[in-house]
């Protein structure tokens, strides 16, 4: 069945995404990874729509890519900040909320 | 009135104008002798406002008013005269206890014409009358001696004052021959001492006050005699109370004085306890809890109606309030000492007036004692008993005061004795005339002491005076005829009354002069006893006072009892001769002299052979409310020439006796030695013991001072005070503490364990577990968002993982 190839695709590539916010501690890294998993729930959604033949998983992907779109500009906003502040992007230096 | 009444009595139907009794131009008085007792309350007023600023301190209102109170009160008494023999007009209904009579027909009252004077906040009939007044009626239950004669009838006007749970109070008068007799005795005597007054206490530093205190006192007791309901006697009696207390504290800077202004207020306050106790069971058992009305109540226990036991008990309440009152022994204490007070009241108040108030409340609410005590056909009862005791007793006491006006203090005392002796054995009118003639005569002896105080500038007759008749001669023969007045020698006032009061005890066995309402011979002996001791201290105050040699200059004076110690400091310590009083001293005593020796005729007795019927038992006539329905059927004792031999000799014994003793050895002896003597050096007292222990009783007046100041407040004082603080130190206070000290316990212990424990416990215990939870979890938050991230997808990753599972069951 052609569905599940798709649905372990968007596995796979969500997985590498949580993998890569995980561990990554370059800043940018951290925003791509976060773009992938997006990407896979996008897969998802296109591949659920086509299953029931409906035109709501584009049009929720076409969301979800604008969503990200304006999420990624605020993180870059937020990275590019922290390399002005601190001259480095690394995610782990950035612990000031340590409790 | 009632409905009830008025259909059954269409007589009254008309209105207010067919009151009865309002039939000539003369009864105007008799209805309007409210007016009396106004004018000298409103004089009161007056001289409290404008006396000081008056060209005679106050002294003209007082007079003014009095004056024409007096005149009233003369009017009123001529008008009563022709309404007792002449009054055949429509009868009010006997006044009875009304349940249904919440509506009075107001309408005709026309309230404009009340305003001003309810304005004066007093109660009065307009001249319109009121709806709820009422002349009363008797029953004409005529004995038959009177079979001819017109029936007693008591005009009586009241108006509501205010109405309280379906019960009228109401204000009002009642005018029969006794109220008439006593506005006589009051006004006219109020009147004297004014006169005398204004010379006496000449100069005063509190003059005005002196007489805006006159005036309240004279109001007062007008406004008790004349008061138709028991509450209002209840305010008259206090209201001369306080009045008495006010004037025997007039010197009050001296602490005698004021001393025995308290001693006055609190012996009376003791009796008023008996009063309203008496009023009070007096409103409930014959009133039938509906009415005061002093009728009524009287109706309703002649009717037979009140049970004996309520009156028995509402008797006896009331004697505590004659005893105090009317000074009857062991409550007689505060009269003697109250003569700390000025000269003219004790003519005023101790001789004449408030002191008979006792005697005139018994003779008000007569069928109270009368049934209450069973004085009909006993021969024993309280009332009797206190009266002869207090007669006999205080006839000893005067023998040993050397103030001239204890004497006479004790000598009322005596007298008064006698008047309750005379009601206690159904001697009712005696009772009563004996008030009138001794008002007379013993305000005369009074102004006269104080004439001759005013010359002397002391009250002791032992040190001070002597030998008075040669300066004062006028004062001299007023008080000689005030002296046989009272000794009852005949044909003066005193003998008249005192010789109906024996007659009236019944006791009298000789030659057919019994009657009366029961034998009464012991009381009948005492007062026999006490007619030779009257006799006899008269003679002794006479020759101390009058004759012998003058011993005002024998030693500096003694000035605690001067007359002017407050008001003349000019006068203090000179030793000039005493001289005779002025006219404004004088005139009253030889006014009262002349009504000592003439009153006693108005009342002659029944078939005295020397005077036409038509002049014997006047008073009994015009006074006695015989056959009234508010009076008991009273019996009358039958004169008897032996008894009035007898008693006359004792009195001339007594006289005698006293003669013998001061005039004849006591005197001799004193020129004889050219000493000043008061009594003989080597008398019976001074040998005899017996005699020696009864002279100390009677110096220290029987102890009762005693009991009362030192065992009896002395007892309050210490012992009884003591354990009572003791029983409120260990028991009340006792309980009081160990509640407080176990509420602490319990408090601490609340405190202790379960606030700072168990509920401190919990909060402060939340506060550990989030405190301890906080640092643990403190790790986790490491500030990475990385860490967070993986938290978050482990959450999930969990829930995920759980909602499969779920999913797959």
């Amino acid at each position: 069945m052609l569905l599940n190839q798709f649905l372990l695709l968007a596995a796979a590539l969500f997985c590498i995404g949580v993998y890569g916010v995980l561990v990554r501690k370059n800043g940018m890294l951290v925003l791509m990874s976060i773009e992938l998993i997006l990407n896979s729930v996008n897969i998802n959604l296109v591949a659920f729509g086509a299953l029931t033949d409906d035109v709501g998983g584009e049009v929720f992907a076409l969301f979800t890519i604008a969503v990200a779109a304006a999420e990624v500009g605020v993180g870059l906003a937020i990275v590019l900040l922290m390399y002005r502040n601190r001259r480095s992007i690394d995610l782990s230096e950035a612990d000031l909320m340590k409790g | 009135m009632s409905s009830l009444l008025a259909t059954a009595l269409p007589l009254f139907i008309e209105g207010p104008s067919e009151v009865s009794s309002v039939t000539n131009d003369a009864n105007w008085f008799l209805e309007h002798a409210w007016i009396i007792p106004l004018l000298p309350a409103v004089s009161f007023v007056l001289i409290l406002f404008f006396g000081k600023r008056m060209p005679k301190k106050g002294a003209e209102f007082g007079i003014a008013a009095v004056g024409l109170a007096f005149v009233l009160a003369i009017l009123t008494g001529v008008s009563w005269i022709d309404h007792r023999d002449n009054f055949d007009g429509p009868l009010a209904e006997s006044p009875s206890t009304h349940a249904d009579d919440g509506h009075h027909d107001e309408g005709h009252h026309d309230d404009a014409e009340h305003s001003d004077e309810e304005a004066l906040g007093v109660a009065v009939i307009g001249p319109d009358g009121s709806s709820s007044s009422d002349d009363l009626v008797l029953t004409v239950d005529a004995e038959g001696e009177e079979g001819g004669e017109h029936a007693y009838v008591a005009v009586q006007k009241s108006t509501q004052w205010f109405q309280s749970g379906g019960i009228e109070f109401n204000a009002g008068i009642l005018v029969d021959g006794l109220s008439v007799m006593m506005l006589f005795v009051v006004t006219l005597i109020s009147l004297l001492v004014h006169i005398y007054s204004t010379d006496y206490v000449g100069g005063d530093r509190r003059y005005t006050h002196y007489f805006a205190f006159l005036s309240l006192f004279t109001a007062s007791m007008l406004f008790f005699v004349l008061s138709d309901n028991i509450l209002q006697m209840i305010v008259g009696w206090e209201l001369v109370g306080v009045c008495s207390f006010a004037l025997i504290g007039h010197w009050w800077e001296e602490k005698p004085n004021s001393d025995a202004a308290l001693k006055a207020f609190l012996t009376n306050r003791v009796g008023d306890v008996g009063l309203l106790v008496g009023m009070i069971t007096l409103f409930f058992a014959a009133g039938g809890g509906q009415t005061f009305d002093t009728l009524a109540i009287n109706n309703a226990i002649n009717q037979g109606v009140v049970s004996h036991t309520a009156l028995v008990v509402a008797a006896a309440a009331l004697m505590a309030a004659v005893m105090s009152k009317s000074g009857q022994f062991v409550l007689h204490t505060w009269l003697p000492d109250a003569m700390a007070g000025p000269t003219p009241v004790s003519a005023l108040i101790h001789a004449a007036t408030m002191v008979v108030a006792g005697i005139f409340m018994v003779a008000r609410l007569y069928p109270v004692f009368f049934e209450g005590m069973s004085i009909g056909g006993s021969s024993i009862n309280l009332l009797s008993t206190v009266g002869a005791v207090t007669l006999v007793f205080a006839g000893l006491l005067a023998f040993v005061q050397t103030d001239i006006k204890k004497v006479l203090a004790y000598s009322t005392v005596s007298q008064l004795g006698y008047m309750a002796m005379a009601l206690g054995v159904g001697a009712w009118t005696a009772a009563v005339f004996h008030l009138f003639t001794h008002a007379f005569f013993k305000a005369n002896l009074f102004l006269g002491s104080g004439s001759v105080a005013h010359a002397v500038h002391s009250f002791d007759m032992k040190k001070s005076m002597g030998g008075m008749k040669k300066f004062m001669p006028r004062t001299y023969v007023t008080f000689i005829i005030g002296s046989i007045a009272l000794a009852g020698l005949p044909p003066l006032a005193g003998f008249w009354s005192k010789d109906e009061i024996l007659v009236g005890t019944g006791g009298w066995g000789l030659f057919g002069g019994t009657g009366g309402n029961g034998a009464y011979t012991f009381h009948l002996l005492m007062g026999m006893v006490g007619a030779a001791l009257t006799a006899a201290y008269m003679t002794r105050c006479v020759y101390l006072t009058f004759h012998g040699e003058y011993r005002g200059n024998d030693h500096a004076h003694d000035d605690a009892h001067d007359p002017h110690s407050v008001a003349d400091p000019a006068h203090a310590g000179d030793s000039h001769d005493p001289h005779e009083s002025g006219p404004r001293i004088l005139w009253p005593l030889y006014i009262l002299s002349g009504f000592a020796i003439l009153v006693g005729f108005l009342n002659l007795p029944k078939g005295f052979q020397l005077v036409p019927e038509s002049l014997q038992l006047r008073f009994e006539h015009f006074i006695e409310p015989a056959g009234a329905s508010y009076f008991p059927a009273i019996a009358h004792g039958t004169p008897s020439w032996s008894l009035a031999v007898v008693s006359t000799a004792i009195a001339v014994l007594g006289i005698g006796g006293a003669y013998w003793y001061y005039f004849v050895k006591v005197d001799g002896l004193a020129k004889a030695t050219g000493q000043h003597l008061t009594e003989l050096p080597n008398g019976l007292v001074t040998t005899n013991k017996l005699a020696r222990t009864a002279h100390k009783v009677l110096v220290e007046k029987y102890y009762l001072d005693h009991l009362y100041t030192g065992v009896i407040a002395g007892f309050t004082k210490g012992p009884l005070a003591r354990a009572t603080y003791w029983v409120n130190q260990n028991i009340i206070d006792g309980t009081v503490d160990t509640v407080g000290e176990t509420s602490v316990k319990i408090g601490r212990g609340l405190y202790d364990k379960v606030d700072q424990g168990v509920i401190d416990g919990f909060v402060n215990g939340s506060g550990k577990v989030s405190d301890a939870t906080g640092q643990e979890l403190r790790h986790i938050n490491t500030g990475r968002v990385q860490n967070y991230a993986a938290l978050l997808f482990a959450g999930a990753a969990v829930l995920a993982g759980a909602f499969i599972v779920l999913l797959a069951l």
